[in-house]
């Protein structure tokens, strides 16, 4: 058993599963926006904001809000541990990917419960 | 041919550097890497490398021939060489420290190895002669059994290149598998838990380096997978 305590989530089968799962929650939200694009040809802000206006969209954002929070602090998380082998130098790497991610994930909230 | 060979001597040499050999095959047979290295011997016997049954079950001779990792004794000219023959390029096996030349210290390989504890753990009293499996309970080591640990797959896996002290590496995971498979081992709970951090297991990224240089044919990525699966089971 190797320790650790700035992973997401303490143990390697936890972020493996978050890994696994936020990816598949991000791939359903790229398809369906990807496919509303497709199927909107001329597109205008009223309809792009009724899009978002609705309770099921805000739910639907952030649950893939989330996702790319968790998704991106298990993956820097790793890329830190295989590539910085100064303790320091990793430990201010990981501060500021999760500082990134919290004021995203506040900004994106925010900007999502406006609409 | 020309012969191309890692060189690196800590009591002389500053710096490792390649060193060119000229070597006629006799008669241009198709010979393994490892005559092609008896030969390189004759000219130069300060060369070093590992050698014992030069038939691959010792697992002694793994390096890395023209870029990829082998078995230097059951590796033919004509496979390393692409059916050219023209150039062979020999460095020891990558990532870990250089004792002389091609031999490597493999200490951390064996470190890893022996975390995994690799014999059977059983608590239930020993039967009068022994324990018994049945045909299919002994399939299920099939694949796994018959790793020889020349560490040809560990030292072409990134994350064992980046973190040899804490990740398990594919031999030892494929070893750690072959006893969570065993009928007759009683840890298995203890086993997988020893193997959940975000390390020992979990830092293979499945990119399969392992399974694409195995010289026994065998597959740790599965072996891995398996190992995922039996924790997800266990603890979800």
């Amino acid at each position: 058993m190797v320790a650790s305590v700035t992973n997401l989530g303490r143990s390697g089968l936890y972020d493996w599963v978050v890994q696994r799962t936020s990816a598949v929650v991000l791939a359903l939200y790229t398809l369906f926006l990807v496919g509303f694009l497709v199927a909107s040809p001329d597109l205008q802000f009223a309809q792009w904001q009724g899009l978002f206006a609705q309770t099921w969209m805000k739910v639907f954002s952030m649950a893939a809000l989330i996702s790319i929070c968790a998704h991106a602090w298990v993956g820097m998380w790793t890329i830190s541990t295989d590539y910085l082998k100064n303790t320091g130098v990793r430990f201010l790497f990981q501060l500021v990917c999760v500082g990134f991610l919290f004021v995203y994930l506040v900004w994106g909230i925010d900007i999502l419960w406006s609409v | 041919m020309l012969v191309s060979i890692y060189r690196y001597n800590p009591e002389k040499d500053s710096a490792p550097y390649m060193q060119d050999y000229d070597i006629t095959v006799p008669g241009g047979k198709d010979v393994m890497v490892l005559d092609v290295l008896a030969l390189v011997k004759e000219q130069d016997s300060s060369l070093a490398y590992r050698r014992s049954c030069r038939e691959g079950v010792c697992g002694s001779d793994g390096m890395n021939i023209n870029g990829k990792n082998a078995l230097a004794c059951i590796t033919p000219l004509s496979e390393a060489t692409n059916g050219k023959m023209d150039k062979l390029v020999l460095r020891p096996l990558p990532g870990m420290p250089v004792i002389r030349d091609l031999v490597i210290d493999m200490a951390m390989f064996y470190t890893q190895y022996e975390r995994i504890k690799p014999f059977l753990l059983n608590n239930r009293p020993a039967p009068a002669i022994e324990r018994l499996q049945t045909p299919e309970e002994r399939e299920k080591l099939d694949g796994l059994y018959e790793c020889i640990l020349c560490a040809c797959c560990s030292t072409a896996c990134p994350s064992f290149w980046w973190n040899p002290d804490k990740f398990v590496g594919p031999s030892g995971l494929l070893q750690a598998y072959r006893f969570l498979a065993d009928s007759r081992d009683t840890a298995t709970a203890e086993r997988l838990s020893d193997l959940s951090d975000p390390f020992s297991v979990f830092r293979c990224r499945g990119i399969m380096n392992c399974v694409n240089v195995c010289p026994k044919g065998l597959n740790p990525t599965r072996a891995i997978g398996h190992i995922r699966n039996m924790l997800l089971n266990q603890q979800v």
